[in-house]
């Protein structure tokens, strides 16, 4: 199958010529419609790109005046042993805050796309997650990790499990941070992949019946080869949204228990707002911003690929 | 027998799936209607009993939570009725106009961090006076708004067929004309998924208000957030708080899943 077809295929590619009389059309006229935006999106958002991009290549505290160093930013975060770290904790993080919501949600997604009662409802229940208010759900999640009164240890003494440090303790920090992850976002992967079930044609399913194939087999060798293309849209998704991830971690540990969970974002934001060391924040905003473009190229490559071979 | 068991194993993973979500949700709804002392209780108590809407009175005569409704309603208001006027015209815009590389921009935008954008935004304000004014929020709201439905609008107006407009336009009608009463009212669908979107992903952020808001422009998640920090930790209150803070955004999500679906598939990236 090709995925021509996918609704979801402007998500990551640039807006393909609609019409086959395009290039017929293309006239400044329709530039005016587009010119509030052009100058808002330069004002708002080219504009602080650039000047991110000047302030990383100068010794800038809030307060002080800015002063050249050139790339002196870059080589000082290099050297930094807590940078480094927050890297590698975004790194984990991000890995197991793109995988696990994959296979819960495509999981999630095989079950939503059978009939059952009260599946409206229900799969609504589901979506709720990744509409509430990120902070508002943290501070939830934050009463339910106390390590005495909280309501998850209480839950897992019921079936027998001794009480957890959650947060408290530097080793389980990020685990349960990408606990907290995969609850909000799992219900993004279950409706992109549902989107892909919902195109399945039925001849494939038929025929492999009267081969004999069980449940496995089918979904092995005919559902997962042709929803991977939304597999993928989602993997990417996913994975812009992992590194990006800031407000639960900020509001749950704000990067404890010591600097045990401080992420990129967050070793960010503490540069910036807490130290002040705008030149070096901004150093790390472009770190990021390499980061970000870089992966979703990456990614964007593999989902190309993956077109062909499925 | 096999039939059976296969149910069981069908509704056992129906459960698994959706009690998470419940669990959370209706945690945050106990804590909110218990008195401190049931709260506090181990073993959790997890019907209240007798319920109490003290936590609720508390959190509007305790605080400013209706300046803080006020203020979120004033950014995430003015953000997206901006986004919507600026934004449609633009998806249209490049849409017809084939602009790809404004396209592309708008996409990158989508996902960079919002984090990126708020230092020199926060030095700009700095240098304006607006640090701490609404209007500085809603100018950095629109970070979040236009992108969103610019790039929502570019998939509904591309829709669109040609050929009404072009039908329009040899009847005498103008390119604004064509765009009024053609393109606009048949895109519609795309500006209501396009508004509710920016609507949840404005109302949810948070970072912005707390770095450019000031104690009398916080927005409502900052300032719950807040009063975590800077005052006595009591979960009734806090929790009816939190609750109060996400209820409008779910109630959207409940009385408008589909457009929701249909735009996330169209628009894809979260906000953050």
């Amino acid at each position: 199958m090709t995925a021509t077809s996918l609704p979801t295929a402007t998500i990551t590619t640039s807006p393909q010529p609609a019409s086959a009389h395009a290039s017929a059309d293309f006239t400044p006229r329709y530039w005016l419609f587009a010119a509030p935006a052009v100058l808002v999106v330069a004002a708002v958002i080219v504009f602080p790109w650039l000047f991110t991009l000047y302030m990383s290549s100068q010794d800038w505290k809030i307060g002080g005046g800015p002063e050249f160093v050139g790339l002196h930013n870059f080589r000082e975060l290099f050297n930094d042993a807590r940078f480094i770290e927050s890297m590698g904790h975004t790194a984990y993080f991000t890995i197991l805050a793109v995988v696990l919501p994959i296979v819960f949600g495509t999981a999630a997604a095989l079950v939503f796309h059978r009939e059952f009662p009260f599946r409206g409802l229900l799969r609504t229940i589901f979506v709720m997650p990744m509409m509430a208010t990120p902070v508002a759900v943290a501070l939830v999640w934050t009463m339910m990790f106390h390590p005495q009164l909280g309501v998850l240890n209480y839950l897992l003494s019921l079936v027998g499990i001794g009480p957890q440090p959650w947060v408290y303790s530097p080793n389980a920090v990020i685990p349960t941070l990408i606990l907290v992850e995969v609850w909000h976002w799992t219900p993004l992967v279950m409706l992109i992949v549902l989107g892909g079930l919902a195109g399945l044609p039925a001849e494939p399913y038929e025929s492999a019946l009267i081969d004999g194939a069980n449940d496995w087999h089918m979904f092995r060798h005919i559902t997962l080869p042709l929803v991977w293309p939304f597999i993928m849209v989602a993997i990417v998704i996913r994975t812009i949204d992992a590194l990006k991830a800031f407000d639960t971690i900020f509001v749950i540990t704000q990067g404890g228990p010591g600097t045990a969970s401080e992420t990129l974002n967050i070793f960010l934001y503490l540069q910036a707002f807490q130290f002040y060391k705008i030149g070096y924040a901004s150093a790390v905003v472009v770190i990021f911003f390499v980061i970000i473009i870089m992966l979703s190229l990456l990614l964007l490559y593999a989902r190309q690929k993956s077109k062909w071979n499925a | 027998m096999t039939r059976l068991l296969k149910r069981i194993g069908f509704w056992a993973s129906v459960f698994v799936l959706v009690s998470p979500a419940v669990l959370v949700f209706l945690w945050m709804i106990s804590l909110s209607f218990k008195n401190e002392l049931d709260n506090t209780a181990f073993p959790p108590v997890f019907i209240p009993n007798p319920p109490t809407l003290k936590n609720y009175v508390d959190v509007f005569e305790k605080n400013d939570f209706a300046l803080y409704l006020w203020n979120s309603i004033l950014v995430t208001g003015g953000a997206v009725l901006i986004g919507l006027a600026v934004g449609v015209p633009a998806g249209y815009g490049i849409a017809r106009g084939k602009a790809t590389k404004f396209a592309i921009l708008i996409l990158v935008a989508r996902m960079t961090p919002a984090l990126s954008y708020l230092i020199p935004l926060f030095l700009l304000f700095q240098i304006t006076g607006l640090v701490g004014t609404i209007t500085a929020l809603v100018i950095t709201h629109l970070v979040i708004t236009i992108p969103i439905i610019v790039w929502i609008m570019i998939g509904y107006f591309e829709n669109v067929p040609m050929e009404l407009e072009d039908a329009a336009r040899i009847d005498g009608a103008t390119t604004w004309q064509a765009f009024r009463h053609v393109a606009l009212p048949l895109a519609r669908p795309g500006i209501v998924v396009g508004g509710i979107l920016a609507f949840i992903f404005s109302w949810n952020n948070f970072i912005f208000s707390v770095v450019l808001g000031g104690k009398a422009s916080r927005t409502l998640p900052s300032a719950v957030y807040n009063s975590l920090t800077f005052e006595q930790i009591s979960w009734g209150p806090l929790a009816a708080a939190a609750l109060l803070v996400t209820l409008p955004v779910l109630l959207v999500t409940v009385l408008a899943q589909r457009e929701i679906v249909a735009g996330l598939s169209a628009g894809g990236l979260k906000d953050g």
